[in-house]
């Protein structure tokens, strides 16, 4: 305990030293960064310990702030969320000095290329053999990006790893908080710093945007969270979470739990913030907060589950339906996407909805009483928290490469890029296969744990159970399947075939600070695909902290999984064996013959050219066409005309269908119910302050009797 | 001694009803000057029995403040804003006083209801003090000049260093102090600040600024 406390007091210590250094950029990189790593390393070791040992740690302390009390606790749950935060948080720092400085040297500090051109520009007369061509969210951000502002900002980043740091500890004291005062500080200064962090790039007005969404998003579901401590606090008049019961109103205290921490892990409806807020952000903090930060949603979840006594059948029938919708629709939005980054941000709120969907299974096999269902679905859900934070960090860090080398992060305008960048390229496609769910890596296994607990909810027979187990099967094999295609698409046209344009072509690999975290990240996916019993027994370590919630003699059934476990990773090492068998056999039937490469088309095209290629947007429209219902793309086609057509043009824009049918119209409204009380706001001081005095005169009055 | 305090205590409510009832600003800042020194005495007649340097080095303090430095600002900013009278003020002086009768009531009736920690000193210390807060609300309310809106709040921080001198056992009067030296940065700020939109707008009608606003 003593340890995490000097680890969170060396990041905070070591942000605030790179935040007073920011003068000499290199020295406060170097102090920030070097704090985080070395802090994450000393907070790492009591986290291992816990799990490793089973022994619940905890260190109170009381606090002046009324109701709270510095109360923090290290149990198996909280190490078990520790360890991806501490892993991702420290690799996307090195990651991100490497990063921040590369941009300063470039002479901007953005992802979004500067040097672009805008939609109608691209169609030169003529030039449009393939008319196809795709304008998506992108394409705007960049005419509001453009302009000399961005070109030559001097950026001191030294406030950037002040807020990093002060993000990393304050998810650290989120995890560890067992108060609820001290929990929602620590969650306001999580939202704060990752706010901060979303407007590094301020003068865009597009990371403004992104910014106040995400505040405004972020506040909203806090609220939520203040009403649930009251309500689990009410009883007992502390709000420790030792003393926390909800009595009665524990359905009351689960929705409230479910709107405030989903609102942070962005469960669908709730979700709006993140494709804005992830894209805007600089890349290694994209990677931080949508890998681990959103994480800190579920894990309050859990943490509120504990507290609720055992769980009536229609909250788990709740959480696997929202589950499945997020998972649905973030996949499906992801696909109609041109921008790699909101590509990703989406698929993490496709993720959320797969790690829901476990954890509702467990919640089911709770409600009717079957251990194996339950701990197969928790251990699921839990294990996919810390695979999606491994893959969605390698694939954000990786966008982030592509994005600094080619100057753009629209899929359309890259091509050709796993020959320049061969690291970056290989790191990508196993966090692509990862995500998608396929072996031999680590989403496989956390996919397969919740496959297995529906297919035994499904075998079980009992009326809703089953249900519950062929919905789950039929939504996890359908996020997969689009899954699948959206990664395909992602990484077929980023890439492999040739450069779409002169900046992608122009690309070379990243530099060794960039490059080595995402190749630790991808042998991190590796290896817990590969050691999924290891994974697995781990995973269940953190249950004894949910024993309230999980009210069985665990390890015969942890046992019983485990054995499945090995079978399957027995299956993929030898699945990787034949694979590379026949490698090598295929390496010696060519060995006698001359193997040549040559250029793609070359057959009959006297002049190819790399705009020929397929797009992006052709490769998913079948499927954007089959669920337009849902997406509502934006077409706007202009089709080639005459025997000889001078220009075409089409763009797809596919906007957020919650944004525009939900949120608009009811901040609009609230906009105008809120608009006819302008007549209070008169511009006269004189009667503000009697609005003022007449507040407080009526309270006194009324508190008096 | 409690004679005294109390003859003060509805000197100070006197002075309170004047200040509702004035036009013009020199006499108001006396009204209010003369406040502040009754205000500045009184702790002296509360400790009449144990008189420590301490208490009387405050009290010199306060009253030095209130009754010398903070009439001589104000009375600059008069002369160089050259208004001598609040003319049209938002509430007439004679409802203005009505209201100050009424609010005299709400204080009383507020006053003895109020539960507090321990007792104090005399019955009639918060009901005063919290009648001179509510008449500096009420003429920061009703009155359009800036400078009565600075007596306004002048009146109001009398009213709270009157309830921390109903506790003067409990409440120590260091931190009276720490208000003072508020109250005089927002003084000295305010007065000048009077004299820039005076210069700049050439009147100091705070409800002409209402057109400065989104």
């Amino acid at each position: 305990m003593l340890l995490i406390l000097a680890s969170l007091l060396l990041m905070v210590a070591s942000g605030a030293a790179a935040l007073v250094t920011s003068a000499r950029e290199r020295l406060s990189k170097v102090i920030g960064v070097t704090g985080l790593v070395t802090s994450c390393i000393i907070g790492l070791a009591p986290a291992l310990h816990v799990l490793w040992t089973g022994r619940e740690e905890a260190f109170i302390r009381p606090w002046s702030v009324p109701m709270g009390s510095f109360s923090i606790g290290l149990d198996g749950l909280s190490a078990f969320f520790l360890l991806p935060i501490l892993v991702l948080s420290a690799l996307a720092a090195v990651y991100g000095g490497a990063y921040l400085q590369a941009h300063h040297h470039k002479g901007g500090g953005h992802d979004v290329s500067h040097a672009t051109r805008d939609g109608s520009a691209f169609f030169h007369p003529g030039e449009s053999e393939d008319g196809e061509r795709e304008q998506g969210q992108g394409a705007r951000e960049r005419s509001e990006n453009r302009g000399p502002a961005t070109g030559n900002l001097i950026r001191k980043p030294g406030a950037s790893w002040f807020f990093y740091n002060l993000l990393v500890a304050s998810m650290i004291m989120v995890i560890m908080a067992r108060n609820g005062v001290l929990f929602l500080i620590a969650w306001e200064v999580m939202a704060i710093a990752s706010y901060f962090l979303v407007m590094y790039e301020d003068e865009s007005a597009l990371v403004r945007k992104a910014g106040s969404t995400y505040l405004i998003a972020t506040h909203c579901g806090t609220a939520f969270l203040l009403a649930l401590f009251i309500l689990l606090g009410r009883q007992s008049g502390s709000l420790d979470f030792s003393t926390f019961e909800a009595s009665g109103l524990s359905g009351v205290a689960f929705l409230m739990a479910l709107v405030g921490f989903g609102t942070k892990a962005g469960l669908v409806p709730l979700h709006v913030w993140l494709p804005e807020a992830h894209p805007a952000a600089p890349s290694h903090v994209s990677a931080v907060m949508s890998g681990v930060m959103i994480k800190t949603g579920i894990y309050g979840l859990i943490r509120t589950l504990t507290f609720l006594g055992p769980p009536p059948p229609w909250w788990g029938w709740t959480l696997i339906g929202i589950g499945a919708i997020s998972g649905i629709l973030g996949v499906l939005f992801a696909l109609a996407q041109h921008d790699l980054k909101r590509l990703l941000a989406y698929h993490s709120v496709e993720n959320i909805g797969i790690i829901t969907l476990g954890l509702g299974l467990g919640l089911l096999g709770v409600s009717y009483d079957q251990p194996l269902i339950a701990v197969l679905g928790f251990a699921g859900g839990l294990l996919h928290v810390v695979n999606h934070a491994l893959f969605k960090g390698l694939l954000f860090l990786g966008a982030g490469a592509v994005a600094h080398a080619a100057q753009t992060r629209e899929i359309d305008r890259l091509g050709g890029l796993l020959r320049r960048m061969p690291w970056t390229g290989a790191a990508f496609l196993i966090g692509s296969v990862a995500i998608c769910g396929l072996p031999p890596l680590n989403g496989f296994v956390s996919e397969f744990l919740i496959y297995v607990g529906a297919f035994e909810a499904t075998s079980s027979l009992m009326g809703p159970t089953a249900v519950s187990g062929m919905l789950i099967v039929g939504a996890l094999a359908l996020i997969g399947g689009l899954a699948t295609a959206c990664f395909t698409k992602a990484f077929g046209i980023v890439f492999l075939g040739e450069p779409r344009t002169d900046d992608a072509a122009r690309a070379v690999e990243v530099t060794a600070g960039m490059r080595i975290p995402l190749m630790v990240l991808a042998a991190c996916c590796a290896a817990i695909g590969l050691l999924a019993p290891l994974a697995f027994t781990i995973t269940t370590r953190s249950f004894p902290s949910l024993a309230n919630l999980l009210p069985y003699d665990a390890p015969v059934l942890i046992h019983q999984a485990a054995g499945m476990m090995r079978v399957v990773v027995l299956c993929l090492s030898s699945f990787l064996l034949l694979l590379s068998m026949l490698f090598i056999i295929r390496h010696k039937l060519l060995s006698g013959r001359s193997v040549e490469k040559t250029v793609t088309w070359d057959c009959g095209y006297a002049a190819p050219t790399s705009r020929m290629q397929y797009t992006a947007s052709s490769y998913a429209q079948p499927l954007t066409q089959l669920f337009h219902f849902i997406l509502r793309t934006h077409r706007d086609f202009s089709p080639p005309q005459g025997f000889f057509p001078e220009s075409a043009a089409l763009s797809t824009h596919t906007q957020d269908a919650f944004e525009e049918e939900v949120y608009r119209p009811l901040f609009q409204g609230v906009g105008r119910l809120l608009s006819r009380l302008r007549w209070l706001q008169s511009g006269r001081i004189q009667l503000y302050v009697l609005y003022i005095a007449l507040t407080l005169l009526i309270l006194l009055m009324w508190k008096l009797g | 001694m409690n004679n005294w305090i109390e003859a003060l205590i509805v000197l100070v409510v006197l002075t309170n009803l004047r200040l509702l009832g004035t036009s013009r600003l020199i006499a108001c800042i006396r009204i209010v000057a003369f406040q502040g020194i009754l205000l500045g005495v009184l702790p002296l007649l509360f400790h009449a029995n144990d008189l420590t340097l301490r208490v009387m080095l405050q009290a010199a303090a306060s009253t030095f403040t209130k009754g010398v430095v903070f009439p001589w600002l104000l009375s600059r900013a008069v002369r160089e804003a050259d208004v001598r009278r609040e003319l049209e003020p938002i509430i007439g002086y004679t409802s203005s006083l009505l209201i100050g009768c009424v609010l005299l009531g709400t204080a009383l009736y507020v006053g003895w209801r109020l539960p507090l920690p321990g007792t104090a000193s005399t019955p009639f210390m918060v009901p005063a003090a919290l009648f001179t807060m509510m008449v500096g609300l009420f003429t920061i309310v009703a009155r359009r000049k800036a400078l009565t809106q600075v007596l306004g709040y002048l009146a109001m921080e009398n009213g709270i260093y009157t309830f921390g001198l109903a506790f003067a056992e409990k409440e120590p009067l260091l931190v009276e102090m720490g208000i003072l030296l508020d109250v005089f940065v927002a003084v000295f700020v305010m007065g000048i600040t009077i004299y820039h939109i005076n210069r700049e707008f050439d009147h100091i009608d705070t409800d002409q600024l209402s057109s400065l606003k989104d």
